[in-house]
């Protein structure tokens, strides 16, 4: 292939492989793979799939630790399971652990100490199982993050983001029912708060938390409960939700950036096979031998420190696992005495608000952000190419927003720890906490979206301009100024490949024979949220504008090429006009 | 301390050979010397040099200690902020004074809601002289013997039961406000329970018994010696145990590990990403015959 | 920087939804996906080589890590001779380092032989809309209206709606096969008004279960109690309680007893008579949410909860004086019996712990 010509991409799938694929003989495995194709034909789905190309860039694998975590995850608590013996029944310790030999516990927590420190690799499995639960809610946050920041949850992927959505979910319940298993201290507490939360539930909170407990907290039958939970139930729609959610991810192909040669009708990169297969098998053992390390090395949920769970024993920093720790938060900045009696009925304001409406709340929210979205702007496009955040203000805003109310109900969720560490007062950190969960994500909306708005004119600047150079020149006249060169035309291309915002206006509020048009006044709504999304946005520079100012440049060139010193070409603007004062230089 | 220790998970009977008891005996009574010669005159000598004592103490007290805690020791009575600046010394007995004093926790720097662990301003002879002058103005709890906090003269058996019974002791009593690992917890208004770790086992008894600042107290007649004993020993035993599970991250808890998967886990991740979907180094050379 | 002022093209345009809008050419024209370029490894035969036998020696390494992987597990003892490294757990530490380096260095091998030496051409492929094309959707619906219309079922309300409505009343009894988690009368609300304390009880020290003396207790002394049948023996002729019932009485009963001042101690109103000496005993058990709550402080005598920081001043009633929980701990009437013990005068006059939507109807 000749170094200068353009790839055709009309084609379905095109390489820059020159060498033909030379048929040989059959071998072994050739028939083998005929023996099982005559029987599952598979030869025609995999045809289309092996070679399915996926875009290479870093934000792409976030998504990928959140799915090889989930692997090591069924792999360690499988081991687990070969020993873990869910049940209540009570025995008196006798295993390896001195601190706690002769004192009465579940079998639950004296099969997690007979893991630790009887089994072999079983303190190992069960640090790296905890770690990798971790890290699994973790990376699918991250994921999330990309994916609406990017713009790849829009049209046609609405369905898969909802999909994430419940994911997320489910991967906190799964990892609220797998902590509250060993039966410690520190679980126990957790299940005592959860049962307080039950029964803040209006009319039916008691009876919810007797039938969950089969019979007043703590009872005998809450751990096998949350091991059949834990095990099957949630694992069994996890996997299938995962796997609904890469049969849409391979649906739709892999969203891209922008970029020379890379269009909303096409998709470029490496093929599955294979790149992309070796690239994200080999991410898998890197994610597997980071939690092995983690694993072996931090210390996480030392179960045999916290000791059985004892309903009337406590320790300080007692608190969730991190991706409970935003409710938390929320439970502990509630003001004194929100709680009210009702027709001699209890309304608990103080739990409801923080864990019952808020929560529930928030992921409603998540979900709906795509459909709020098309809404607002009434594309019904299909999008494959992502935009940069900073190309769509409004939205980036509105998830710092959410970021900064998430982040800091989960500071209030550690505020004992942070009033230690800083040597702060708890009571000033929660007061603090109330305010700024109200301020913060509203400072945060609206600096992120300045910052945007800045970056945007700053690349139509490195579009008109070029870029700084750094070559600090001085004029004749004593001036200083920067030296700018023209960026590349692929990145100049990158620049512009986004689209213009359009704003959305109203119809005529009345027909012609005066009639209201209906829905005007959701059309309204629309049009004025519409404005809000995009009016103050920066777009980008016309065919024309751009033209003008190479035009321009090139004219700065010319005068410059009869100089014998370097001149970064502006203080030639508007030379004429800069003798006489009263004309002001950016009119004209 | 042997960097691989082939026989250090058991905590009493293997760990413990015959000749290792002595040995552990002979280190406890090392460490402890300066505290016999402390407070042994005290307790020995004749009534002459116990008055003795309190003088010099007085005189200490005076200089020291009286400006907050009133010339005789009768306390100031201000009220500030629900805390009371100088407390009455009368009854506080010689354990409070050992403790407070010998932690370096009085005399205070400044007033404070708590007065923190610092260096130790004075030597073991004027510790000994103040806590006997403070002790001469009422009766109070007296300074403990090795014997009170000390499970070494038990058989293996009661040690054993001693360290299980004294860590239930200790997450009932204990650990709300001084946490699982005794790492010490945050407290209302800034203040906070601290760390045990390091602690030793007199001063832990002395603050069970004299309840320091805003601590509760655990009198004889609500925690008994030997259960106050019995928490020193699990004490003891966890700082002998060995992180098993590798490194503890501060031993705070959940919200330091959540912490540590964020930084290193999704760290080391994200940053592994970033390098496999990084382009390579490209060569100027072309392929020949591509 | 720029001295043009470009705000006309700049703002957004103002567009009217149902008029096709106007689609301006492009401000530049795409380039087209860039040359390929080649890797060192792929014109360079020594650098090929050399990348050849790194990723030679990853998997190597890899394959050493294993199998110090197994001679770690067989070496290093656990159980009750834990061997330690460095005061760490020897087993868990090098089992994981092992377990972790080989899988780490599998995985560098393979993405370094991804990045290095196989072909790394950029290949494209085409899109194709998400949705159906417009032919078979209008197949699939005349499919669907057919099977419906053969069924009949339009056709037939009576059989449509008696079949709806049957299915629909099938979830009664999967409703009804969840009553029986809490079985029988275990799904007794009404015991959470109600805990193991009686009249004339003894407060005992919980984990050791010994009788606690009034006079003993001095200014300033927090007890974690518990009720004496829960320390059941032949003397004090307590049932011994097993079990679910065991757990959920403990859980109820936990209390803590203080003594202060008398004069510190604001009584509320009708608990006067609820106090000895100044010794006072509150439900040990957090009104907000229902965590063990003892974080005492002597001198202001508040009572701080651990997990969502509810204070309550134990000297003015348990009044909450700061955090989320709304109402005052319950307090527990004592009493002294003839040998100078503390007792219960009676049961919490109120239900202990988080709050419940009938609470005040019990």
């Amino acid at each position: 292939m000749s170094t200068d010509s353009r790839l055709d991409t009309s084609k379905v799938a095109t390489s820059n492989r020159t060498d033909a694929a030379t048929a040989s003989k059959p071998s072994p495995a050739g028939s083998l793979a005929s023996w099982a194709d005559d029987r599952l034909g598979l030869a025609t789905v995999m045809k289309k799939n092996l070679r399915k190309v996926f875009p290479d860039h870093w934000s792409f694998m976030l998504g990928e630790i959140a799915l090889w975590s989930f692997v090591v995850l069924l792999l360690t608590g499988v081991f687990l399971t070969l020993w873990f013996n869910p049940s209540m029944g009570h025995v008196t310790y006798e295993g390896s652990y001195d601190q706690l030999r002769g004192i009465g516990m579940s079998e639950a927590m004296a099969s997690t100490l007979n893991i630790s420190f009887d089994v072999r690799g079983g303190l190992l499995m069960r640090q790296m199982h905890h770690w990798a639960a971790m890290i699994f809610i973790a990376s699918m946050m991250v994921h999330l993050l990309r994916v609406y920041f990017t713009g790849a949850h829009r049209k046609p992927r609405e369905l898969n983001w909802l999909i994430g959505c419940v994911l997320l979910l489910l991967g906190t319940l799964e990892g609220f029912t797998g902590y509250s298993l060993p039966d410690d201290l520190l679980s126990g507490t957790g299940v005592r708060a959860a049962d307080g939360f039950l029964k803040a539930t209006p009319v039916a909170g008691s009876y919810m938390s007797f039938l969950l407990f089969g019979g007043e907290f703590p009872g005998e039958s809450i751990i096998p409960r949350l091991y059949i939970v834990h095990v099957l139930l949630i694992p069994g729609i996890l996997l299938a939700l995962i796997a609904a959610h890469m049969l849409l991810l391979v649906y739709h192909k892999h969203t891209q950036w922008p970029g020379p040669g890379r269009t909303e009708q096409n998709v470029v990169g490496y093929p599955m096979l294979p790149v992309y297969a070796a690239k994200a098998g080999g991410f898998f053992f890197m994610v597997f031998g980071v939690i092995a390390l983690m694993g072996g090395l931090l210390s996480i949920n030392p179960v045999w420190k916290f000791g059985p769970y004892d309903p009337t024993k406590v320790t300080a920093g007692s608190q969730p696992d991190w991706y409970m720790g935003w409710p938390d938060g929320l439970l502990r900045i509630m003001p004194t005495g929100w709680e009210s009696v009702i027709f001699g009925y209890t309304i608990s304001w103080n739990v409801m608000i923080p864990i019952l409406i808020v929560p529930p709340l928030m992921l409603v929210v998540l979900m709906l952000l795509p459909f709020v979205e098309g809404w607002i702007t009434g594309d019904k496009r299909d999008h494959h190419l992502l935009q940069r955040p900073r190309n769509a203000p409004t939205r980036t805003a509105v998830m710092v927003a959410l970021m900064t109310f998430y982040g800091l109900a989960w500071a209030a969720g550690g505020n004992d720890i942070i009033a230690i560490k800083l040597h702060a007062s708890i009571n000033q950190i929660t007061y603090f906490m109330r305010v700024a969960i109200f301020v913060g994500p509203v400072i945060a909306f609206w600096i992120t979206r300045r910052w945007c708005i800045s970056l945007q004119r700053h690349d139509n600047e490195v579009l008109l301009h070029g870029y700084e150079t750094g070559i600090i020149t001085r004029s004749p006249e004593g001036q200083y100024a920067e030296r700018h060169l023209p960026i590349s035309g692929s990145s100049a291309y990158t620049l512009t490949a986004r689209e213009r915002d359009e704003i959305h206006a109203v119809q005529g509020d009345t027909d012609a024979a005066g009639v209201a048009a209906p829905n005007s006044r959701s059309e309204k709504l629309r049009a004025k949220l519409s404005s809000w999304m995009y009016s103050n946005n920066v777009q980008k520079p016309t065919r024309a504008e751009l033209e003008e100012a190479h035009h321009h440049a090139e004219h700065e060139a010319e005068l410059q090429s009869g100089l014998d010193h370097p001149v970064d070409g502006h203080q030639f603007d508007d030379h004429r006009l800069r003798d006489t004062d009263e004309v002001p230089l950016r009119d004209h | 301390m042997r960097v691989l220790n082939r026989t250090a998970g058991r905590l009493s009977r293997h760990r413990r050979g015959p000749l290792a008891g002595l040995a552990v005996l002979l280190l406890g009574l090392l460490i402890s010397g300066s505290l016999y010669t402390a407070f042994a005159p005290a307790q020995a000598t004749s009534q002459a040099s116990q008055a003795d004592q309190v003088a010099q103490g007085k005189e200490l007290f005076l200089a020291s200690c009286a400006f907050c805690h009133g010339k005789n020791g009768e306390g100031i009575p201000t009220v500030r902020d629900g805390y009371q600046i100088g407390p009455s010394l009368v009854g506080v007995g010689a354990a409070a004074v050992d403790f407070q004093v010998g932690t370096g926790r009085m005399p205070m720097a400044s007033p404070g809601a708590q007065a923190p662990r610092k260096a130790v301003v004075f030597n073991d002879e004027e510790v000994a002289a103040l806590a006997a002058y403070v002790a001469s103005l009422a009766p109070g709890p007296a300074i403990p013997n090795q014997s009170d906090y000390s499970i070494e003269g038990l058989s293996e058996e009661e040690r054993q039961e001693a360290i299980s019974r004294g860590g239930q002791i200790f997450l009932t009593n204990c650990t709300a406000c001084h946490n699982f690992n005794g790492a010490g917890g945050a407290m209302p208004r800034g203040g906070y329970a601290p760390s045990l770790h390091g602690v030793e086992g007199k001063y832990i008894y002395e603050a069970l018994l004299t309840g320091p600042q805003n601590m509760p107290n655990f009198s004889n007649g609500n925690l008994s010696p030997d259960e106050k004993r019995d928490v020193i020993a699990y004490l003891d035993s966890i700082e002998d145990t060995p992180e098993y599970a590798g490194f503890a991250l501060g031993g705070l808890g959940p919200v330091s590990e959540g912490l540590f998967a964020w930084l290193a886990g999704i760290g080391s991740l994200v940053g592994a990403a970033v390098w496999i979907a990084s382009h390579t180094t490209r060569s100027k050379k072309s392929k020949v015959n591509a | 920087m720029s001295h043009d002022d470009h705000s006309t093209a700049l703002t957004p345009e103002v567009h009217d939804s149902h008029v096709p809008t106007h689609r301006e050419v492009e401000p530049l024209a795409d380039p087209g996906l860039p040359p390929h370029t080649w890797r060192p490894t792929d014109v360079d035969p020594k650098a090929e080589k050399r990348a050849e036998r790194q990723i030679a020696a990853m998997f190597i390494a890899a394959m050493i890590m294993a199998v110090l992987f197994v001679v770690a597990y067989f070496s290093f003892e656990v159980g009750d001779n834990w061997d330690t490294f460095a005061g760490m757990g020897a087993s868990t530490v090098s089992l994981g380092v092992t377990l972790g380096l080989s899988l780490l260095l599998i995985g560098i091998g393979i993405i370094h032989l991804a990045r290095k030496l196989m072909a790394d051409a950029e290949m494209v492929e085409m899109r194709h809309p998400a949705a159906s094309p417009q032919e078979d959707r209008d197949a699939t619906i005349q499919a669907l209206t057919d099977g419906l219309d053969e069924a009949g079922i339009g056709r037939r309300p009576l059989v449509r709606n008696t079949m709806l409505g049957a299915m629909g009343v099938l979830g009664l009894p999967v409703v009804v096969l969840l009553r029986d988690l809490a079985p029988g009368d275990a799904l007794d609300t009404s015991k959470l008004a109600h805990t193991i304390w009686e009249p004339e009880m003894r407060l005992v020290r919980d984990v050791v279960g010994t009788p606690i003396l009034a006079s003993e207790i001095e200014v300033g002394d927090l007890i974690n109690a518990a009720p004496e049948a829960m320390f059941p023996t032949e003397e004090n002729g307590y049932p011994e309680l097993e079990g679910a019932e065991e757990q959920s009485e403990k859980a109820k009963g936990a209390i803590i007893i203080v003594r202060m001042d008398p004069d510190d101690i604001t009584p509320a109103k009708g608990r006067e008579k609820w106090t000895v000496d100044g010794i006072i005993c509150y439900s040990k058990i957090c009104t907000h949410v229902g965590c063990p709550i003892s974080l005492y402080e002597r001198t202001t005598h508040h009572v701080l909860c651990p997990c969502h920081q509810s204070t309550f001043d134990l000297a003015d009633a348990a009044k909450v004086v700061f955090g989320p929980a709304a109402r005052p701990l319950p307090q527990l009437p004592l009493a002294v019996d003839g040998e100078g013990y503390l007792v219960a005068q009676s049961d919490f006059n109120e239900p202990i712990g988080a709050s419940y939507w009938e609470r005040e109807k019990q």
